[in-house]
């Protein structure tokens, strides 16, 4: 294998999260500096702790033999016994064994039932597909949808660059809509008509519209009016709509709580709500949970027909199965302890905690972020995450070019470089041209936040000092 | 079970008809992978739609046609009549000649019954909830060198803290001890940094034919039979498979001759072929490669410029004196051959072996002999899934640095293995000699992995009868074997065969208490179906 006969798409395709900011971050904490890493959403390598039921229970369902000793009510609560017992009956022959290609029935039920509780309206386990981490569900349904080049998918940008790594590793075309930052990353139906037209000018058939809501790197949460207006135009241009959840639980705002694109297409009722073809996509790594590492997450399709079903399962099971624990992870994650159970008083106080500090963080990220020269930053309504925009001095963008680095990358390293921030350029999530941001994440441990804030508001007003001209800043 | 031994004769003689009508018509139904009660039209393809302007935008006939392509039939037609035959009985038991159904398409150990390693699940227990160590009410119940391994384990982790997304190749320490477990094994070093633990071995085996397929003139030679993994994927990725037969004659052998003259056929086809696959111990065939003919294999790739893919899942599952597993590593290392020889990936899984932890995908490919650019590119394509799970990581660092003579728990550690690895050989064998004693069946000796092999020859009443209904022969005999006797076996078909040759693969899975009730249902079976269709 040399670098010239690998495949095109594989060299072509760029995945920022864990791109080069992360591995100088990684190479200066090997030399042992400080780094803080905010580049990816992961919740529990910044001091988030886990929560003790679920890793009680899957403790338990782990090595069985404990649920066989006489004593072990005395060690562990007895709902966390009788889940571990409840989850291990719904399996073949425990942790070990190879479950169903679409994950153990019994848990797709529970997530059938998550779902009907949430929206009010019936889901179908067959139509729930278990897999290890959302991510390779994404995967799993771009691959059915990309025939080639000529099919498009429409991304929002800025966007998650797992849709453009993918949809490029695939060899799709990305059609991008840009989500207007004036209008609080507003999504506007006149930009997302023209993306389309232009694409099909150039003989792109456009197949599929994601939509992640809340939004990333954005945290912007859609209105169900949005939500609706979205739903329609998939309708009428004949698109299979994705719909990327995984931040359901993370809202930080009462003015725009969650509400699933399943819903709002049952509201509207009539064909639409039989005919619209939608993939919504969930998981353990983020909401209150943040358990990245255990890989567990689901898709659900709605009015996909019975036969591409069949497809997408055979394709599923070349995989064998998702991991075990991970599913049992979400099953817990849509049953959790109940009001009455043992587990319940401590189990609500963790995840209030988690969820209103996350909250107050990302009040303090956005404020901080504001209170610096010549940057301004959205409000993360929603998700793990903070997107500044960072006004680059033109001075600033031609030393980025004599680096050979892209502003939004020079800038970033050099902010590692001073501060130990690890974060991702917003060159890396799409922007438009000309227009320079960062992401981080809003998961730093709040008693250290200020000090980052600090941290950051001295470094960036500094970089602004140098590279300013004296009339001020001019924007390109 | 007891209940159709008792009256099999009778049954099989009534229900021959029924058995072969039954064939007709589950062939003639639609194959449901699922069973659902919603759903209206299910049969028809796709919702009608009065309303819309169009068909729906993802249907059979826009679905990507590689989805369509590929197949995979350890979990294909077989399976899923099985599936269908289970409900079947849940809901009106009594409604067929068996009163359980014996996965026997997969290599699942734990869903047959057999036990984990008790040392492994109290380490992985600790980790999950690390609390446990920091209580003694808790730590009392786990073996002393269960803690320690636990903390050692989890001082790998910044905070502890299992539930993090880890290094996109897995957590560092893990690596290094996976990489002193390699060396230990082969008597040479291994770099951590070769090492990308991933959800099982499947998804690198994903990674690698992504990286090199390019369109369907690329080609990765495929040993005939093959695990359809292999098959599957290149389909996936858009490539070619080119196959290359293993001799049933010399105990599945592999002849470096078969190798060249594909090599050849291929390239006169226009085809670059850009990887040797080689599964060993076998899969399904359970051949232990002899180390000289590793060393030609390394060679012929060497001299070739291919990709060594060695599939070795089953490195721990020898069954005979007479071989030895040899990781391609060690042999090309043994050779003097380095990073600028040879290109190979090997791979190994945390599902296989004496512990068959299946459902905890974990597994890890070592990266050996490709460039800093491929390197890099190798790294870019596995971020994109982030991480493997960290149970899994924790899983392979322990197969593959399991308990030590010193250890507390060594004694027990090693009865467990002991007895499992023993049993597996018994199984082998038992299987072995009733496939063999059965009227036109022969069967190799597993001599590796969890499967044997065999081959029928098929009368031709019972070919002609398979092609009545439109199916493979050896489908249609394990069809009929899963209606009579609720055994699920794999046809041959799904991995590759000598055209005209049929053959199934069953696992040697069933606990030792099953294997008698197997062994004369299936003579029972076999003996009827031979009545039925003898020439």
């Amino acid at each position: 294998m040399d670098y010239e006969n690998l495949n095109e798409n594989v060299k072509k395709c760029q995945y920022a999260v864990r791109g080069e900011l992360y591995l100088r971050a990684s190479e200066l904490q090997k030399e042992g500096k400080k780094i803080i890493f905010t580049n990816v959403g992961n919740p529990h390598a910044l001091g988030q702790k886990p929560l003790t039921f679920p890793r009680q229970v899957i403790a338990l369902c782990q090595a069985p033999f404990l649920l066989d000793d006489p004593n072990v009510g005395l060690v562990f609560p007895a709902d966390a016994i009788a889940r571990a017992k409840h989850y291990l009956s719904l399996t073949t022959g425990g942790l070990g064994a190879y479950s169903d290609s679409r994950g153990v029935p019994g848990v797709r039920k529970e997530v059938a039932e998550f779902i009907e509780r949430r929206d009010g309206y019936p889901s179908d386990p067959e139509l729930i597909f278990l897999t290890d981490g959302a991510s390779k569900g994404v995967m799993q349904i771009l691959n059915a949808i990309i025939r080639g080049e000529r099919d498009g998918i429409l991304v929002p940008v800025p966007q998650y660059p797992l849709y453009s790594a993918t949809i490029s590793l695939l060899g799709g075309s990305l059609v991008p809509y840009y989500l207007e930052e004036t209008a609080n990353w507003g999504l506007d139906i006149v930009n997302l008509r023209e993306s389309v037209a232009q694409a099909r000018s150039q003989g792109i058939t456009v197949r599929a519209m994601v939509i992640i809501n809340p939004g990333n790197p954005t945290g912007q949460c859609l209105s169900e009016a949005n939500l609706k207006e979205i739903l329609k135009f998939c309708y009428q241009n004949n698109l299979v709509l994705l719909g990327d959840e995984v931040y359901q639980q993370n809202i930080y705002q009462d003015e725009r709580p969650f509400i699933s694109a399943r819903k709002v297409l049952m509201d509207m009722g009539g064909p639409i709500s039989k005919e619209l073809q939608l993939v919504s996509f969930h998981t353990v790594s983020k909401g209150y949970w943040g358990e990245c590492g255990q890989r567990g997450a689901y898709f659900e399709m709605t009015n996909i027909p019975p036969k591409t079903v069949e497809e997408i399962y055979k394709v599923a099971s070349i995989s064998l199965s998702p991991n075990v624990p991970g599913q049992i992870f979400l099953g817990l994650m849509v049953t959790p302890p109940k009001p009455g159970d043992i587990s319940y008083e401590r189990f609500v106080r963790e995840s209030k905690g988690i969820l209103e500090s996350l909250r107050r963080r990302a009040q303090i990220m956005t404020d901080g972020f504001n209170s610096c020269r010549n940057v301004v930053c959205n409000f993360t309504e929603g998700a793990m995450y903070s997107f500044p925009q960072i006004r680059l001095p033109p001075k600033a963008i031609e030393a980025a070019k004599k680096d050979g680095k892209v502003p939004d990358v020079f800038y970033c390293l050099k902010l590692l470089e001073a501060t130990g921030i690890s974060t991702v350029p917003g060159s890396g999530f799409g922007q438009k041209e000309g227009v320079f941001h960062l992401r981080t994440t809003i998961l730093p441990a709040e008693e250290d936040m200020p000090a980052i804030m600090a941290s950051f508001k001295k470094f960036n007003d500094e970089f602004m000092e140098q590279y300013e001209d004296y009339r001020g800043y001019s924007r390109m | 079970m007891r209940r159709f031994v008792a009256h099999s004769a009778r049954n099989l003689i009534t229900r021959r008809r029924n058995n072969l009508t039954t064939c007709v018509l589950q062939h003639c139904t639609f194959p449901l992978r699922f069973l659902t009660t919603a759903s209206p039209g299910y049969l028809s393809g796709h919702v009608a739609s009065a309303g819309s302007a169009s068909a729906p935008p993802l249907t059979l006939d826009t679905i990507n046609p590689k989805v369509l392509k590929c197949e995979y039939a350890v979990l294909g037609e077989t399976f899923i009549l099985a599936q269908r035959l289970q409900q079947e009985l849940k809901e009106n038991p009594g409604s067929h000649p068996f009163d359980e159904l014996l996965y026997c398409n997969i290599g699942s150990p734990h869903s047959l019954g057999q036990q984990p390693i008790t040392f492994f699940r109290e380490v992985l227990a600790l980790c999950d909830h690390p609390a446990m160590l920091d209580r003694a009410e808790t730590r009392g119940y786990f073996s002393a060198d269960a803690v320690k391994r636990a903390f050692q384990i989890l001082n790998h982790f910044p905070g502890r803290a299992t539930g993090a997304y880890s290094h996109t190749q897995g957590i560092k320490g893990l690596r290094d001890t996976i990489a002193s477990g390699i060396e230990a094994r082969d008597g040479y070093p291994a770099d951590p940094n070769d090492i990308f633990l991933t959800d099982g071995a499947s998804p690198a085996v994903h990674i690698i034919m992504q990286l090199l397929i390019r369109s369907e003139k690329d080609g990765i030679l495929c040993p005939i039979p093959q695990y359809p993994l292999y098959s599957g994927s290149i389909t996936l990725h858009g490539g070619s498979l080119v196959p290359y037969y293993l001799d049933e004659d010399t105990g599945w052998g592999l002849e470096i001759s078969e190798l060249k003259n594909q090599l050849e056929t291929a390239k006169s086809k226009g085809i670059t072929v850009r990887a040797l696959v080689v599964i060993n111990p076998g899969n399904p065939t359970g051949q232990v490669l002899a180390e000289t003919n590793q060393q030609e294999i390394v060679e012929f790739c060497k001299n070739e410029g291919l990709v060594l893919l060695a599939d070795e899942v089953y490195q721990e599952n020898v069954y005979v004196p007479d071989k030895q597993f040899h990781s391609f590593k060690k042999v090309s290392q043994s050779m003097e051959y380095g990073e600028e020889d040879i290109s190979l990936v090997s791979l190994q899984s945390v599902s296989k072996g004496y512990y068959g932890e299946c459902g905890k995908r974990g597994g890890y490919m070592e990266v050996t002999g490709f460039s800093p650019e491929i390197r890099e590119q190798i790294y870019k394509v596995a971020s994109m899934d982030t991480c493997s799970n960290i149970s899994g990581q924790i899983l392979a660092s322990l197969v593959m640095n399991p308990p030590k003579v010193d250890d507390e728990s060594y004694e027990s550690y090693s009865a467990e293995k002991d007895a499992i690895l023993s049993s597996l050989a018994r199984r082998a064998k038992t299987l072995e000699d009733v496939f063999n004693s059965l009227e036109g069946v022969t069967c190799n000796r597993a001599e590796g992995a969890m499967y044997l092999f065999p081959r029928i020859e098929l009368p031709k009443k019972a070919t002609e009868a398979a092609k009545a209904v439109n199916t493979a022969p050896d489908a249609f005999y394990a069809r009929c074997l899963l209606n009579a006797t609720g055994i699920v076996v794999v046809p041959g078909c799904g991995f590759g065969q000598v055209p005209g040759q049929w053959h199934f693969r069953c696992t040697i899975l069933p606990q030792e208490d099953k294997i008698p009730t197997i062994v004369s249902q299936l003579t029972e079976f076999h003996k009827a179906f031979m009545d039925e269709f003898r020439d």
